[in-house]
């Protein structure tokens, strides 16, 4: 009790006012460091820099250039699915044996796929594009609406490794959700990569739209159910 | 009447305005619910953690493999689902069923439309099925005497000691009822090589007493056929023919189509029901009287005398006025009318009734009788217990089924085990039968493996797997192919070989492909055999003086969750509440309110039941409308070895079940503990507060009053402080439940868990009222709590074109679908929970926990690809099936047309036995859904908020007889 009342008499000051100036310099030094580490953060792991360019090593150096770009194959002979379904599919071994049980039937790099065709056993293909879980992405409606695979997948056929190069973030599907116009063509072309249109593109964008309905959604349940 | 009267009110708490219910009620999140339980320490332990972790979380996302197939597969695309014909096979009766498969992983079973049994409806337990199927805790292994051991080392086995079986003396094989035409084929060829061994069929709720009523009546064992379509007067003597005594969904159909009425009121079955126990049944009758299930035998031989069956009409003043009054309705619907018994029923009732429908001329026209599909004999069990016990037995194979939990008590059999040198037993699960057992072989799921079966009526059908055996089981066939050496031996050949002998003269490729295609064997449904009443030995049963009655009757009923047991370990099934009590994860000792204020019992009370000098332990629950001095317990629960989800759920009934007491016991003796045990019962959570939600009228009201449930409302004056959405353009999604139809069966709820991914959350978590089915089956009790009536309301999201929810999100998580759907966007929900505070309808659901986390592999393999598996933190709710929706509208845009009326079914609809849900376009004026909204019962649920639901009801009817409502009323 003494005690207390001596301090209090004594008006003894253990910090002198500077402190005070100290710790508000302090604590918006501490607070803009943390507002600058996550904004910063938040930059760099945007899909920009965190997913475009991703190009994993295959366990079969299949090359899309040959394949698709040098030889002509079109995208459908193997991704069969892309027309009549949510997922473009990547080809049973079979497929690639309708050409290689005759053309480099003893090439070593080819062997992995020669053992899944003996064995049953699948090629763990590494996956590339993939969309979080939350997300319902469907190839047939976009591929018949005249989406070609060059808008999401860019010149695969001139890719000897594929690597993703668009960012497939919600705001980058918007974008072309609230202004499909340019992207469009006509659905027999889809799979054309190198396909030129020969007058404005939007024009025949909003030609197509008119024509087969194409009002792309952007309600939330479009994508995520 | 009393105030209660028309009141409709969910629970004896509710009724009796106790204290601690309005605080339940008021509570949006009840007890516990969001509270954090740790102290102030635990949680900056647990902050410490997660800010450590935050960091640790790797940029790029992990690397994930592709992995096609080797070889193409016919006919399938990666991401389109394929559609299998089967059947499902329950208790020897079969149900046509469509398997869905999505990379070859079957994920939800419908209905098969072609199916006679099923008509595009599956019932509950065919939704949960497939849960069952990739349950870790099935048997995995073949297990000799508790030991590892090998299918190779069982066939070289059972190889060298058939070899020493010479006729089959000491042979003796149990299994479940066989429906299966290729099994029963097996079984005379198995009994041709070993004459002296025996076979008994057994099911625990087996019909054996119905087919010996036929006995009694007409001299043959035959199966009653109803038609319930033909029927305008139903009388049914304690029998669940709606619900768990339901052979065929297509019953249900057939009973809903009668009570389907227009806007202009056209005619409607009526239907009496006499039970003890409040069954699904009960709970749709027009009028329901309760009975101790050993009275039902006076009320059968009462109703027999009042038709004049004892050759003159007697006026029995002991009979009640009501039972004349239905004498009165059923004679003047003769061939029009049709009276049934439940299985519980003695033989003798089952005769009576087969004679009173013969007498009323409804033989032939809304019941027929056919060979049996099915003949099981619990006598033929109780006397190869008989037979082991005197050591006559040497080899006993057990094919399925798990006879030491479910055979009748006195049988004993788990002893009768020990007293058989070799015992084979073929189960799912590694259970309480497998246990006992020198030799252990895991049986293989339905929907793994190739099987026929035959529908109630008699239909055949091809079971085909959809998946190889997940833990390498085998078929019960392929099992008796190896005792009896047999020429086949793969599933596919037997079943196959066995159609092919039967379509000789035919292509019997082309009929194989066929019968696979269909789901259905045209034309092998049984044909009618007609019978003639043995009327001198029935008039002497009705002679007949009344069994002395005990103090106190238990009827065992089937569970709504378990069956008989065999689904004990399947969480969605034990996790749906009972369509009555609305308990979960449980079975009780339900009785009256009446019987339990008698006894001094509360619900929660644990009991100890004696009779026969046999004891069990069971909770009670006091169920309103339950007939006094009766108990009925729900069998199938208490399992001990089933697995970690079934194993000590419940309290076990069976050991009171005798063999003379197979449906009910007399003279039980109950005895308070003065042990409490929790209950946990959904029926008050997500409360609606009293107001006029469920509407209901007489057919005769409704005549007079075409739109009665339009007025409590009155008129409206409704205006909004929010910018009015406009919902003009493309289609705009509606339903209509039309209540008049639903029977409150639990399907839609368990097809919903199915397809929208729903998980389990076990029976603490339900306590905390923390349930995430999307579907609330509602349960009104109206009238006095003795005897009160059932009203039936399925709520969902209700889809408000002004919805509340979607104003208090302060993420904008759930939105307007320019189609009007109450979109919910579960990677943007960050849990605030606001909008399950501001839905009205109490329909929102919050993961309180990852109740995903933990799953086995196998597990996940159930999961529907096309909706996203929710985490922690996130709300959810029904989204009309939107992944269905947008699957139809991209196939409709490929195939260049618009979409079809009925084309897009949700998951409840589908499976929907009544018919009872209609989802559709109202933009579109011709839709059924539309149609069935200019209905004049259409109503919409809390109209007065306006809220504007998408959702809108068809108030119920009843059709009473008007000479027992003047009655009533007095």
């Amino acid at each position: 009790m003494l005690h207390d009342n001596e301090t209090r008499d004594l008006g003894m000051q253990i910090f002198s006012k500077r402190v005070d100036r100290y710790f508000r310099l302090f604590f918006t030094g501490l607070f803009l460091s943390a507002l600058g580490s996550i904004t910063l953060f938040a930059f760099i792991s945007r899909p920009q820099f965190t997913e475009v360019g991703y190009s994993p090593v295959q366990p079969v150096p299949y090359s899309h250039k040959l394949h698709a770009g040098n030889l002509g194959m079109d995208c459908r002979y193997c991704h069969i699915g892309v027309e009549q379904s949510a997922h473009a599919g990547i080809p049973p071994t079979e497929v690639c044996m309708n050409c290689h049980a005759r053309v480099k039937k003893d090439s070593p790099r080819l062997a992995k796929i020669r053992e899944s065709y003996e064995t049953g056993q699948p090629v763990p293909w590494v996956r590339i594009h993939r969309l979080p879980d939350y997300v319902q992405f469907n190839h047939q409606a976009h591929v018949r609406a005249g989406v070609s695979c060059v808008s999401c997948h860019g010149r695969v056929d001139q890719m000897v490794e594929v690597k993703q190069v668009e960012p497939l973030s919600m705001a980058w599907c918007l974008d072309c959700h609230r202004n499909p116009a340019p992207s469009l063509r006509p659905p027999e072309l889809v799979t054309r990569l190198d396909w030129q249109p020969d007058r404005d593109p939007a024009e025949i964008g909003r030609a197509l739209m008119a024509r087969n309905g194409i009002k792309p959604p952007t309600n939330c349940s479009a994508c995520h159910r | 009447m009393s105030e209660h009267a028309r009141k409709y009110w969910r629970s004896l708490g509710e009724i009796s305005g106790d204290l601690r219910f309005r605080e339940w009620l008021e509570r949006e999140f009840p007890e516990y619910a969001s509270e954090w339980t740790g102290s102030r320490r635990a949680l900056l332990k647990l902050m410490a953690a997660s800010f450590g972790l935050a960091g640790l979380t790797s940029c790029r996302r992990p690397e994930e493999r592709i992995l096609p197939a080797s070889r193409g597969i016919a006919g399938y695309v990666p991401g389109q689902p394929l559609y299998y014909a089967s059947i499902m096979t329950l208790a020897g009766f079969s149900t046509g069923v469509l398997v869905e498969t999505h990379e070859g992983r079957p994920t939800k079973i419908e209905g098969n439309p072609e199916h006679p049994a099923s008509r595009g409806a599956a019932t509950a337990f065919a939704q949960a099925s497939v849960l069952g199927l990739y349950d870790p805790d099935r048997s995995r292994v073949v297990l000799r005497e508790g030991r590892l051991s090998s299918w190779e080392e069982f066939e070289s086995f059972i190889a060298t000691h058939m070899k020493q079986a010479g006729r089959g003396e000491g042979l003796r094989i149990v299994s479940g009822a066989i429906g299966s035409p290729s099994l029963a084929d097996l079984k005379a060829f198995l009994l041709e090589r070993y004459p002296a061994a025996r076979w008994v069929e057994y099911e625990p709720l087996g019909r054996d007493e119905e087919l010996a009523g036929a006995e009694l009546a007409f001299g043959r064992a035959v199966q009653p056929q109803y038609r319930f379509d033909h029927a305008d007067v139903i009388v049914s003597l304690d029998a669940d023919f709606l619900g768990l005594d339901c052979l065929a969904p297509v019953w249900i159909r057939q009973y809903t189509e009668r009570r389907r009425v227009g806007p202009q009121a056209g005619s409607m079955n009526r239907l009496y029901v006499v039970e003890a126990n409040y069954s699904l049944t009960g709970a749709n009758a027009d009028h329901r009287w309760r009975a101790r299930p050993g009275e039902i035998a006076e009320v059968a031989r009462a109703l027999a005398r009042q038709l004049g069956l004892a050759g003159f009409k007697v006026l029995d003043s002991g009979a009640p006025k009501w039972l004349a009054a239905v004498a009165r309705d059923l004679e003047r619907h003769r061939g029009r009318s049709l009276v049934l018994a439940g299985p519980r029923q003695p033989a003798f009732v089952h005769a009576l009734v087969d004679w009173i429908n013969h007498a009323l001329g409804n033989a032939g026209r809304t019941i027929y009788y056919t060979e049996p599909v099915v003949r099981t004999s619990t006598k033929e069990l109780s006397e190869l217990a008989a037979e082991a016990q005197a050591g006559q037995v040497k080899t006993l194979v057990i094919l399925g089924g798990n006879p030491v939990y479910t055979a009748p008590a006195d049988v004993e059999f788990a002893a009768l085990m020990k007293r058989v040198p070799l015992t084979i037993h073929l189960g799912q699960e590694r259970d309480e039968t497998a246990a006992l057992a020198t030799w252990h072989l895991p049986e293989a799921h339905y929907l793994e493996s190739w099987g026929d079966g035959r529908a109630a009526d008699g239909t055949a059908a091809i079971q085909q797997p959809t998946i190889a055996p997940l833990f390498g089981g085998r078929t019960a066939a392929e099992l008796v192919a190896l005792l009896a050496d047999y020429p086949r031996r793969r599933g596919y050949d037997i079943v196959r070989d066995y159609w092919l002998r039967q379509w000789k003269g035919q292509d019997g490729e082309q009929a194989w492909a066929r019968a696979l295609h269909d789901g259905v064997i045209a034309g092998t449904g049984f044909r009618a055999v007609s019978v003639a009443p043995d009327v001198r030995r029935l008039q002497g049963l009705l002679a007949q003086g009344a069994a002395g009655g005990g103090e106190l009757e238990i009827e065992f009923f089937p569970s709504s969750a378990a069956y008989d047991g065999r689904f004990a370990n399947n969480g969605w099934l034990q996790e749906a509440p009972d369509p009555i009590t609305k308990l979960t994860w449980d079975n009780a000792a339900c009785l009256s309110p009446a019987t339990a204020r008698k006894l001094g019992l509360d619900s929660g009370d644990v009991v100890e039941l004696e009779g026969g000098g046999r004891r069990i332990l069971a909770p009670v629950w006091i169920l309103p409308g339950h007939a006094d001095g009766a108990i009925s317990l729900a069998v199938g629960y208490g399992r001990t070895r089933c697995g970690r989800v079934g194993n000590r759920v419940g309290h076990n009934a069976y050991p009171l079940r005798t063999l003379r007491a197979q449906g009910f016991l007399s003279g039980v003796r109950l005895r308070k503990t003065g042990r409490r045990y929790p209950l946990v019962s959904t029926q008050e959570h997500h409360s609606m507060e009293g107001r006029p939600l469920v509407r209901e009228a007489t057919l005769d009201e409704f005549r007079a009053e075409p739109d009665f449930a339009r007025k409590p409302e009155g008129k409206l004056e409704l205006f909004s402080l929010f910018r009015e959405h406009t919902y003009g353009e493309g289609h705009q999604w509606g339903m209509a439940v039309d209540l008049n139809a639903c029977i409150g069966c639990n399907a839609c709820l368990l097809a919903c868990q199915a397809e929208n991914n729903i998980p389990i959350v076990g029976k603490e978590q339900v306590r905390r009222g923390r349930e995430m089915h999307w579907i609330r089956l509602d349960r009104y009790f109206v009238g006095e709590p003795d005897d009160p009536q059932i009203a039936w309301q399925p709520v969902a999201c209700q889809h408000c074109e002004m919805a509340p929810c979607e104003t208090v999100c302060p993420v904008a998580a759930t939105n307007h679908s320019p189609e009007g759907l109450n979109d919910m966007a579960y990677n943007r929900c960050i849990g605030t929970r606001y909008c399950a505070n501001n839905c009205p309808y109490k329909v929102r659901r919050f993961n309180f926990l990852d109740y995903h986390k933990g799953l086995q592999e196998v597990e996940k393999m159930v999961f529907n690809p096309d909706v996203t598996v929710r985490m922690r933190g996130v709300m959810e709710k029904c989204t009309y099936c939107v992944q269905r929706i947008e699957e139809k509208r991209i196939q409709a845009k490929a195939e260049g047309r618009p979409l079809r009326d009925g084309e897009i079914l949700t998951a409840c609809q589908q499976t929907c036995p009544a018919q009872a849900i209609v989802f559709g376009d109202i933009n579109d004026p011709n839709s059924r859904v539309s149609q069935l909204k200019r209905d004049p019962r259409n109503y919409a649920l809390l109209a007065s908020l306006n809220t504007r639901p998408r959702t809108s009801y068809l108030a119920r009817l009843r059709n009473p007889n008007p000479e027992l409502v003047s009655e009533e009323g007095s």
